[in-house]
């Protein structure tokens, strides 16, 4: 008896040892291959369906988590984007991918809120397409009428990136009138129809959103939004110092140090993300830095 | 009736001993363990994904259960011919199919149930992982119990299934039952797009039968309220009972069908 457990427990071990010595093998043969053979590259991923109509029948029912796949498809592929070395990188499946998010699951909030901001934002960090943004938010409203978010944050759009005051106070208009929007949007409204794009009224909106958005993302977005307006301001005045030296020395400062120099500023000028904004000593244009995640701001093009 | 008792607990015996059915309802239980980590891909839709993924799991694991099982039912007593030595006894045919049907019922409502569990109990650590801040965002507490309406048409939803796939077993192979199955599946999901085909094909027939096919054949869209009860928009007792009763006469007529067809074949 105590043999025969003595030859199967051999056994056993033995069963083990092969075990251990074929996935040593498996991996040892991965690594040689690996830096043997050149990586194939995968092909760009393709949305093969971009109705949503044929999603929504396709997926029978399963329709809520058919939108929770195609939401964290459209994250990955901003993501991936975003951080893309690729100088032409292509953003226009984004509008596809929302647009399905969102057919598949009316309801989506966020695939909204969020999606306007990410076809909103500027070109190489977003799609630079405030219209179909607008144009995603006009489809929430239809799904969620009574929602007050919806023409806020198309307002948002219509002010910010397109800076056209008379459609976004419409739209803060039409949000004050919604349930349980705050009153002050339309005191917004009239301040865009009265004095413009004025300072005060756009940071009153970016830190009650920053205060009380309901996502993290959306909260982020909106401080970004509050650290661009501080950037602007400090362009306005170092404009204006820039301007100054060159009337008084017939060319623009080819760097900071001269500003520093003629003591018209103290030190390199940070934005308030930390970076030092840009001057163009061929221009004199200032601006925050291509590598500042301000960049770029809003009504200003993109720099080549 | 004690008939239709023994023949029901025979068949939950041996569905719930089965191996598969386990394995099933333990995939489905993982599915639900691991939305908490598909959750953490996403950008604050965490609670979302984890009653969405909870909900669809907990249905499509059903359904396989109640197609995959179904059309053996009566199948494999007649191909095991363990049929005949169960009508020599006292047991009609109305009583073999009825009883059938139950034991199936049954099973599947006692899976539903540890599906739900499990999704609360994952939905419970969640909330309790969760900081407040975040979750005075949710549409709905983590816990709501208004998921226990989808759950419960859910759970009437495979037993519409069950009656179909044991209706169309008791006249055909396991095989075609199940693809049978399937299409009164796919069609009753599209029921309101059968209902008014005449908005996109041009054609007197097409929308006549569309139409037909959507009064006859069981509406599985009307009992779908996952997504609805994850956006907590409200769904009424009234509603809940008439898709109930209707789904009940669907039930009834398949089961009636199922006995008249069952009674005429000759088992010799």
């Amino acid at each position: 008896m105590a043999t025969q457990r003595a030859a199967a427990g051999r056994t056993s071990g033995l069963q083990w040892l092969v075990l251990v010595a074929l996935l040593s093998s498996a991996v040892a043969s991965q690594v040689s291959t690996d830096g043997r053979f050149v990586q194939r590259v995968s092909p760009p991923d393709v949305s093969w369906i971009r109705s949503p109509d044929v999603m929504r029948r396709a997926t029978l029912g399963f329709n809520a988590l058919g939108a929770d796949i195609y939401w964290i498809r459209t994250i990955q592929f901003f993501g991936d984007t975003l951080r893309s070395r690729d100088p032409n990188k292509n953003y226009d499946r984004l509008n596809s991918l929302l647009d399905i998010t969102t057919g598949l699951d009316p309801h989506f909030n966020i695939a909204y809120r969020l999606g306007a901001i990410l076809l909103s934002e500027p070109y190489p960090r977003g799609a630079g397409r405030p219209d179909q943004a607008i144009a995603l938010l006009e489809k929430g409203m239809r799904a969620m009428p009574d929602k007050w978010q919806y023409p806020h944050d198309a307002g948002m759009v219509a002010y910010w990136w397109n800076r056209d005051y008379t459609s976004a106070a419409h739209w803060f208009l039409k949000a004050e009138a919604l349930p349980g929007a705050p009153k002050w949007l339309g005191q917004v409204a009239a301040s865009f129809l009265a004095e413009g794009g004025a300072r005060d009224s756009a940071r009153g909106l970016w830190a009650e959103m920053a205060a009380n958005a309901e996502h993290e993302w959306l909260r982020q977005a909106a401080r970004r939004g509050l650290m661009q307006l501080d950037a602007e301001a400090v362009i306005e005045s170092l404009q204006q110092a820039v301007n100054k030296f060159s009337d008084e020395n017939g060319r623009f400062p080819s760097s900071w140090s001269d500003l520093i120099g003629s003591r018209r500023i103290q030190g390199t000028p940070l934005d308030p993300s930390g970076e030092p904004y840009a001057l163009d000593p061929v221009s004199g244009e200032v601006d925050v830095a291509r590598e500042s995640p301000l960049y770029p701001l809003p009504g200003r093009r993109p720099r080549p | 009736m004690k008939a239709i008792g023994i023949i029901a607990g025979g068949v939950f015996r041996d569905s719930i001993r089965d191996r598969i059915a386990y394995g099933l309802v333990f995939f489905a239980v993982l599915l639900i363990a691991a939305s908490f980590l598909l959750a953490q891909l996403t950008a604050g839709q965490d609670v979302k994904i984890i009653k969405d993924l909870g909900l669809a799991a907990s249905s499509m694991i059903g359904l396989f259960i109640a197609v995959f099982f179904g059309i053996g039912l009566v199948t494999k007593e007649v191909e095991r011919r363990s049929i005949y030595s169960l009508l020599s006894k006292p047991v009609t045919r109305s009583q073999f199919i009825v009883g059938k049907y139950i034991g199936l019922v049954m099973t599947l409502l006692i899976n539903l149930s540890v599906m739900a569990i499990a999704l609360y109990l994952v939905l419970a650590y969640f909330d309790w992982v969760t900081p407040a801040s975040v979750k005075a965002a949710w549409e709905s507490s983590a816990l709501d119990p208004r998921m226990l309406k989808a759950f419960a048409l859910i759970g009437v939803e495979l037993m519409v299934m069950t009656a179909v796939t044991l209706f169309f077993s008791t006249f055909s192979s396991s095989f075609l039952s199940a693809v049978l199955a399937a299409g009164v599946y796919i069609v009753g999901h599209f029921g309101d797009d059968l209902k008014h085909l005449d908005v996109t094909v041009n054609s007197w027939l097409l929308p006549v039968l569309g139409r037909a096919a959507y009064y006859v054949m069981p509406n599985l869209s009307r009992l779908d309220v996952k997504a609805a009860v994850v956006h907590a928009e409200p769904i009424t007792g009234a509603y809940m009972a008439v898709a109930a009763l209707s789904s009940g006469l669907y039930i009834l007529t398949l089961l009636v069908g199922a006995t008249i067809i069952f009674s005429r074949r000759d088992l010799q």
